[in-house]
């Protein structure tokens, strides 16, 4: 998959599980000040991020996570 | 289509997302036809109900089980809209990180008295007050794993606080059956990633584990333990009580 395509998959998952404006997501918009989010949110949107890419994602690379960048990157490296 | 739980009233505890095994138990359940009737543990998880349920109308009530007050108080409330139940699903477990994480060795009486106080004790005193607003005949079933019976690694606190809710279920069910012919049982669902499943350390390890151990090859999902919930249920049931039923695609055989 490239960069984009995970890119515009994971902007859809943010936009439908924090109701945001699709066109509002940027590659630098960061969970944890961004978002009215809190740590269950969070790994809610961890879980969805594995279960719509097939991938793993260990808790310690998890809290490393912090913008929609960080998180695309990891899943186009990672599958 | 007739389901087999047409015109039942059924009380599903501890959904909190789609991935809830509560939820697959709820999908399961209004496909049979059952009126469900769902109690969250407080508003944060009530919002994401609100929002996974915004089509569909479906009763909720807030319940912290970490009170018996609470617990009495919501039957009483779901008793004043509903009336009588026929059937109670008990989804909910608790243990802070450090409690599992440390291994059984390192529990402190803290961190012991809370995963037993929700994840087990929990069971006893929704029963109590469930049970007093259930129809004879009814049905109640609780969620366990395989940790309770074996040493599974790292799930440690976990895995005492199951044992004691396994013994609860047969002399719940030895009560209950005698005082209201109420049936009380559980499922010891396979491991499936859900919210409560992400406080083990290494569950990552702990899911392709079990899934290495199932007989086909996949883990269960929250639908195939909903299914196995509705029967239980269901008047198909009858006769099964103070059982623990495996709903692991055969992890139990191996494990
Ligand atoms: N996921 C698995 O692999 C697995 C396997 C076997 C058994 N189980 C059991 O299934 C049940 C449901 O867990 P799940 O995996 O669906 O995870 P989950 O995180 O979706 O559900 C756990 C629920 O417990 C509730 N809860 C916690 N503390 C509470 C309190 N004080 N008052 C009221 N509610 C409270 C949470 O709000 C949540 O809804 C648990 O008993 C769990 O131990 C899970």
């Amino acid at each position: 998959m490239t960069k984009d395509e995970v890119f515009n998959r994971v902007a859809d998952m943010i936009s439908d599980q924090f109701e945001v404006d699709r066109s509002k997501i940027t590659g630098d918009l960061n969970f944890k000040s961004d978002l009215d989010a809190d740590s269950i949110d969070f790994v809610e949107f961890v879980l969805n991020l594995e279960s719509e890419f097939g991938a793993t994602i260990d808790d310690e690379d998890a809290e490393k996570l912090n913008t929609v960048n960080e998180a695309v990157d990891y899943i186009v490296s990672h599958s | 289509m007739a389901g087999i739980l047409d015109g039942k009233k059924i009380v599903i505890m501890g959904v909190a997302n789609k991935k809830s095994i509560a939820w697959g138990c709820a999908q399961a359940l209004m496909d049979q036809g059952a009126e469900i009737i769902l109690t969250y543990q407080n508003e944060r998880m009530k919002r994401s109900l609100d929002k996974m349920l915004a089509d569909v109308d479906v009763k909720m009530f807030e319940c912290d089980v970490a009170e018996d007050a609470n617990v009495e108080k919501t039957f009483n409330e779901i008793h004043n809209a509903v009336g009588n139940i026929d059937g109670l699903i008990h989804a909910i477990a608790f243990a802070d990180k450090d409690t599992l994480e440390g291994g059984v060795k390192n529990v402190k009486k803290d961190g012991f008295n809370l995963a037993q106080d929700i994840s087990a004790y929990s069971f006893i005193s929704v029963s109590r007050y469930a049970s007093a607003i259930m129809n004879r005949g009814g049905s109640i079933t609780t969620l366990t794993y395989i940790g309770a019976v074996r040493a599974i690694p790292n799930y440690n606190m976990m895995g005492v606080a199951k044992a004691a809710l396994e013994a609860e279920v047969r002399y719940l069910a030895a009560e209950l059956g005698k005082e209201s012919d109420i049936r009380v049982n559980a499922i010891s669902a396979g491991a499936i990633k859900t919210l409560a499943v992400t406080g083990i350390k290494h569950h990552g390890d702990l899911l392709k584990m079990s899934e290495g151990f199932t007989v086909n090859g996949k883990s269960v999902t929250p639908m195939d333990v909903g299914k196995s919930a509705a029967f239980l249920m269901s008047d198909l049931a009858s006769g099964v009580t103070g059982d623990i039923i495996y709903v692991d695609n055969g992890v139990h055989l191996i494990v």
